[in-house]
């Protein structure tokens, strides 16, 4: 049976190849014309990053990472990040929870909105808050009256943050969830469970790995973001300014190694985030699998 | 522990799936809801259990009235279809989820939890697999499980939907006679919903025959086998013909050939539906008397000890089935194509079209 197997495997490349028909040559060609293509628009930045970072040596990247402002910027960039991804983490999983678990009125057109701020252009996103926050917003003179700033200072920056990375957690888990059913967290209560029980014993151990994935992703994106943010933030060196933007200004101000020192922090982060989502990845592929063999199993006679 | 059902209505928009059931299973019996799919048998048992809310009428256990009792204030035990075992946790720990999420002051101690669960893993022959997933386990053993699991609680009732509907026929016969064991030595009132007749009649104290949101019959297996009292139950237990003919004055007629239905002796003239066994139909190789219709053997199935036939009327081009005993079979040595003449030992005769 395994030589079987084995030898089945041995011979599957073969036999698509004759199947589809392409000849060898056509064949090396698109493999080569991907590779160029990967190596041209993401190894070859990569990269670049990285020498441009260090193009006036190790003492000078240091020296651009550990300055003030660049220190400031990477703070704040972690403070937008670690309220915002905290918020869509519980919204993320009530609005997943609500839509995979209950039938309810207007449940599509919810679908629908949390996908809004994927479809907006992000500079948009950040004039929605510059016109309801803003000095001419529609709250804008309420909020001047009580002395509340929240356009070009840190609470509109973690609104616009917080609203461009809604979707992450809730996107990952909605079909999760739907293929999952609601049978469990019926037997979790029948067995005299409440409500809160039923979700850390029964429905969070099933979503954990989709919920991590999402989190990831919504933590990248958050650390990521330039447009809604550099739109509501007013660029205050020091006070209002995030990694990506901090990168922008020294860029500006044609401080080119300074600059990308303060991305190649980014990119870094980037892989990391790269890492850890194929990590994730995997540890949910296996969570799958087994179910899908739990439920695959063969009847067996066990009496 | 009784359950009484009283008036329950259930819709779901605009498909009526309980119309004012009534019903009322004495403490300690085994009854089976039994009824296609779409009768609304599994929606009256999740309304039992709490799980679905019911529109109008109410729940009374043991007297008690539970209709707004929340599902986990209920105290019932409830199996599924497909089992829900909880994926991530031993099958020690499924079992015991039940005694863990109780509150402290009323949770049994972590030795108590292990003895109550080892001695329900016992009485489920599931010990030694203690230690293993859900996923590493036979349907069978999965769903012996989650009886476990819904008898940790020492639940007032147990409810089971379908409970060996996912599971292939010959472990279904072996869990269906074992449950029926556990309950003579559990003796926990327990409802469960089927749409299999063989193993509703086998396993149960009583049946509840539903049909289209409505209770049609209910009594012991026996009785309601015997004594079909609609149409649709008839139809529903066992293996039938059924005949379009005219009842007049204790006669029926279906096509050429009269029968007796004494007990239409007052009626003239009226379109009726004739119902007859597979069993009930006798096979000959000549005609035996005015009930005796003519018939072609289409096809002849002869496994085990009872041989189908399946023979086609010829009046009418009507096909019929007959259950003969083997014995019979080989004395009429019947074959295909073969003119034979048959004839209803018995047959239920209901007015209607």
């Amino acid at each position: 049976m395994a030589t079987v197997a084995l030898s089945r495997t041995a011979a599957a490349p073969r036999a698509v190849a004759r199947a589809t028909g392409e000849s060898r040559a056509v064949r090396w060609a698109l493999t080569a014309l991907a590779l160029v293509f990967l190596g041209l628009m993401l190894m070859l930045p990569l990269v670049l990053v990285f020498t441009e970072a260090f193009a006036k040596g190790t003492q000078a990247y240091l020296d651009a990472i550990r300055e003030p402002d660049a220190l400031s910027a990477a703070r704040l960039t972690l403070l937008i990040a670690s309220i915002a991804v905290p918020i869509n983490l519980v919204f993320g999983v009530a609005a997943a929870w609500c839509i995979s678990k209950f039938e309810f009125l207007g449940k599509n057109l919810l679908i629908t909105l949390i996908d809004l701020p994927f479809a907006v252009s992000p500079v948009v996103s950040g004039m929605i808050f510059v016109l309801l926050f803003g000095a001419h917003g529609w709250f804008g003179p309420w909020l001047s009256d009580h002395n509340i700033k929240i356009i070009f200072a840190v609470p509109g920056m973690v609104l616009a943050t917080t609203f461009v990375t809604a979707p992450f957690v809730a996107r990952e888990l909605i079909p999760l969830m739907q293929e999952q059913g609601a049978e469990e967290e019926e037997a979790a209560v029948v067995l005299g469970a409440n409500g809160w029980q039923t979700f850390v014993r029964v429905t969070l151990p099933n979503i954990k790995w989709g919920l991590l994935y999402g989190l990831i992703l919504c933590n990248a994106r958050a650390m990521g973001e330039f447009g809604a943010v550099s739109v509501v933030s007013g660029h205050i060196r020091g006070e209002t300014n995030t990694l990506p933007l901090h990168v922008e200004i020294l860029y500006n101000e044609y401080a080119f190694a300074a600059s990308f020192a303060a991305a190649s922090v980014l990119t870094l982060l980037a892989l990391v985030t790269l890492a850890l989502k194929t990590a994730v990845e995997w540890q949910q592929r296996r969570a799958l699998a087994e179910v899908a063999e739990a439920e695959g199993a063969p009847e067996r006679i066990d009496a | 522990m009784s359950i009484e059902v009283r008036h329950l209505h259930k819709a779901f928009g605009s498909f009526v799936a309980l119309d004012d059931v009534s019903l009322d299973v004495p403490g300690g019996e085994l009854v089976a809801l039994l009824g296609p799919s779409g009768s609304g048998k599994t929606t009256l048992l999740r309304i039992i259990a709490g799980l679905e809310p019911a529109d109008r009428g109410s729940i009374h256990f043991h007297g008690e009235d539970a209709t707004d009792q929340p599902v986990r204030e209920r105290q019932v035990g409830f199996v599924f279809q497909h089992y829900a075992l909880f994926r991530h946790m031993s099958v020690f720990e499924n079992v015991a989820f039940g005694l863990r999420v109780r509150p402290r002051a009323v949770r049994p101690s972590e030795a108590e939890i292990r003895d109550t669960v080892m001695g329900l893993l016992h009485l489920v022959q599931l010990d030694v697999l203690a230690k293993r997933r859900p996923s590493e386990l036979s349907g069978g053993q999965r769903q012996r499980v989650a009886l476990a699991r819904a008898l940790a609680v020492k639940p007032k009732v147990l409810l089971l939907d379908e409970p060996f509907g996912a599971l292939d026929a010959k472990v279904r016969k072996e869990l269906r006679r074992w449950l029926r064991r556990l309950h003579e030595e559990v003796h926990v009132t327990s409802v469960f919903v089927t749409h299999d007749q063989e193993e509703a009649l086998e396993v149960s104290d009583r049946v509840v025959i539903m049909n289209e949101g409505r209770i049609e019959q209910s009594g012991t297996p026996e009785s309601v086998y015997e004594h079909p009292a609609t149409p649709f139950v008839y139809g529903f237990l066992g293996d039938v013909n059924l005949f379009h003919g005219r009842i007049d004055q204790g006669r029926v007629t279906i096509g050429g050939s009269e029968l007796d239905a004494p007990e239409w002796a007052d009626v003239r003239d009226q379109a009726g539906l004739a119902y007859v066994r597979t069993y009930d139909v006798d096979v000959a190789a000549l005609p035996t008397g005015s009930a005796s219709m003519e018939a072609v053997v289409r096809r002849v199935r002869a496994f085990g000890p009872i041989v189908r036939l399946e023979l086609t009327l010829s009046d009418g081009e009507r096909t019929i089935e007959a259950h003969l005993p083997r014995d019979r079979f080989e004395a009429l040595a019947v074959t295909h194509g073969q003119r034979v003449y048959v004839s209803p030992k018995h047959v239920r005769v209901f007015a209607g079209e």
